[in-house]
């Protein structure tokens, strides 16, 4: 299967993260992720819930890109409006976003980037839920350009998600739900795994190697890597399609590559 | 003696506002924004706001005419246009103080204010930069567990804005459309709301009595109504209207073509509300545009 992009191999790795996950809202915040809880609930775990992205629960994943209002099929209800009550905060959710930086703790930023809080040098979305989301229920992220950018050294420049630093640990506290699961990205599947929660590579994609991921990560990685990250297979494909009618997966990884990487050296 | 009749012109409801009050604004980023009354706000000479906002437009077109002392949001967005341009421009210029929060910890803070209480506990903002960037002081659970919060304080407006499907001269609001978010609260969190609506009709019990389940908040809490057709333009209203997203990307455009808010606010706010949508097609173009896909 030679034409399987490497979108489609992160979405197949994405919608893993969701096996099993029992009865719980499973959030895709973009389009591999969406897709990837949508092949999930389709194939390996029909429990999930899931919403239309706007405030309805539907048993059928509901496709990215234009399609009629009416499309939607609604089976049951969770608007904003009672999104804390009823998934964060009771931790019934796991969420797969793609922030703007992780550092080796898997703290996140959403927020800003440089200056300061009075002035920062680059104003993102602000934090949104991500305190409530990382103190109360699973995590898992996507990123499609890993670089030493957004896996930075040191730690993220503002703390928008809680992730397992002990210096940030206000004692007392109760962070027994703190749960970062699995991190995708266009070279490799990582976990949470190493001691202390420290990050490890447990996949790399079809062509890349250890190194390869060391040198694009700010921060040190464990090398645990059990094998290639596997391609979807045909069912997946197919499912994925329909989920994604438009093809705008095709606009998440640059230049939309392959998933089976050209041997070094031939022609591109 | 109270007065039933709460209609107001939008004049009148600006009006009823001074420099330098905290004043929340209902709806969600581009959704159900009380739009046409933040366009009366940015013709008048009202200044030194705090603004407590899931922001979008309003909350840019407040910072781009230098309105705002202090915004208290968890993000600021336009959804198809994730970041607001006029909002990093204040921020990036150090323009206007913040208190950033969660989402949650936001709308537990106006249930706070609801219910008269400093504060209420939370598990929300442990273990980020959020307790220490606001100041957020942290409280010991008195029983057995022990468990140390952070006490999110009551977020008390003087004033909220909200815009609604239907009112009638009373404050009987009907709001409709698959998501209010947290309009209710804003106006339980408030000393006075003031409310937009698409229709005003005389008695509700008139004209949809079998709809009475759509009165999300009570008339007690509302001080003010007034009728703006379209006045959530350019943010969505459903089922009436969908977002106006061209409008969203010229506004975005905007920021930085000339960048400059003084040339572009006769388009963006008009001299009246009549001047205004005028500029995007009157009544009838806001009424046809498309529900938004998600």
């Amino acid at each position: 299967m030679t034409d399987v992009s490497l979108a489609e191999l992160c979405i197949f790795a994405c919608s893993q993260a969701f096996r099993n996950n029992g009865e719980i809202i499973a959030t895709g915040v973009g389009p591999v992720p969406r897709v990837a809880a949508g092949l999930a609930k389709l194939t390996h775990t029909p429990e999930l819930m899931m919403t239309d992205g706007e405030a309805y629960l539907v048993e059928q994943p509901v496709p990215l890109g234009p399609r009629r209002y009416e499309d939607r099929k609604p089976a049951g209800y969770l608007p904003f409006s009672r999104f804390f009550d009823a998934a964060v905060w009771t931790g019934r959710r796991h969420a797969m976003v793609t922030p703007t930086q992780i550092d080796r703790f898997g703290q996140i930023n959403l927020s800003q980037l440089g200056g300061t809080h009075r002035q920062p040098k680059t104003q993102m979305l602000g934090v949104r839920g991500f305190p409530g989301n990382t103190i109360y229920h699973p995590n898992s992220f996507f990123f499609p350009s890993h670089t030493p950018r957004v896996f930075v050294a040191g730690e993220v420049d503002m703390v928008s998600g809680v992730g397992y630093n002990p210096a940030k640990r206000v004692p007392g506290g109760n962070y027994s739900a703190v749960d970062l699961r699995t991190i995708v990205t266009n070279l490799c599947v990582m976990d949470f795994g190493g001691p202390d929660h420290a990050i490890r590579v447990v996949s790399l994609h079809p062509g890349v190697r250890f190194a390869e991921v060391q040198e694009a990560t700010g921060f040190e990685l464990i090398d645990a890597v059990a094998g290639e990250t596997p391609l979807p297979d045909a069912e997946a494909l197919t499912i994925i399609a329909r989920l994604d009618p438009h093809n705008i997966r095709a606009s998440v990884i640059k230049d939309n590559p392959p998933a089976q990487r050209q041997a070094e050296g031939s022609a591109a | 003696m109270t007065m039933l009749d709460k209609r107001m012109t939008p004049a009148d409801i600006v009006g009823r506002l001074s420099d330098g009050m905290t004043l929340g604004i209902g709806g969600w980023g581009p959704r159900r924004k009380p739009m046409a009354l933040v366009r009366e706000i940015l013709r008048s000479d009202l200044k030194d706001l705090t603004v407590v906002a899931y922001g979008g437009a309003d909350v840019g077109m407040l910072c781009a005419a230098g309105k705002v002392k202090k915004l208290v949001f968890a993000f600021v967005s336009l959804d198809a246009i994730p970041l607001e341009p006029w909002f990093r421009k204040a921020r990036e210029a150090g323009q206007i103080e913040v208190l950033e929060l969660d989402e949650g910890m936001f709308q537990w803070g106006l249930k706070a204010a609801a219910f008269g209480l400093p504060f209420l506990p939370t598990r929300v903002g442990q273990g980020t930069d959020l307790a220490e960037l606001g100041g957020l002081k942290t409280v010991q659970s008195p029983y057995d567990d022990g468990e140390t919060l952070i006490a999110m304080p009551a977020l008390k407006l003087d004033a909220a804005l909200l815009h609604v499907n239907r009112s009638d001269w009373r404050g009987n609001i009907q709001a409709f459309g698959p998501d209010v978010y947290y309009d209710e609260w804003f106006a339980r969190a408030a000393a006075k709301t003031y409310v937009s609506c698409e229709e005003l009709v005389d008695r509700m019990e008139d004209h949809y009595p079998e709809q009475a389940q759509a009165n999300i908040v009570e008339r007690a809490f509302i001080s003010g109504v007034t009728e703006i057709t379209g006045g959530a333009h350019p943010s969505s209203m459903p089922p009436a209207y969908g977002w106006d997203m061209k409008a969203f990307k010229a506004y975005a455009d905007a920021a930085k073509d000339p960048g400059d808010w003084a040339a572009v606010r006769d388009r963006f706010v008009g001299a009246s509300e009549e001047d205004y949508l005028a500029g995007f097609g009157g009544k009838e173009a806001v009424a046809a545009l498309p529900l938004p896909i998600f």
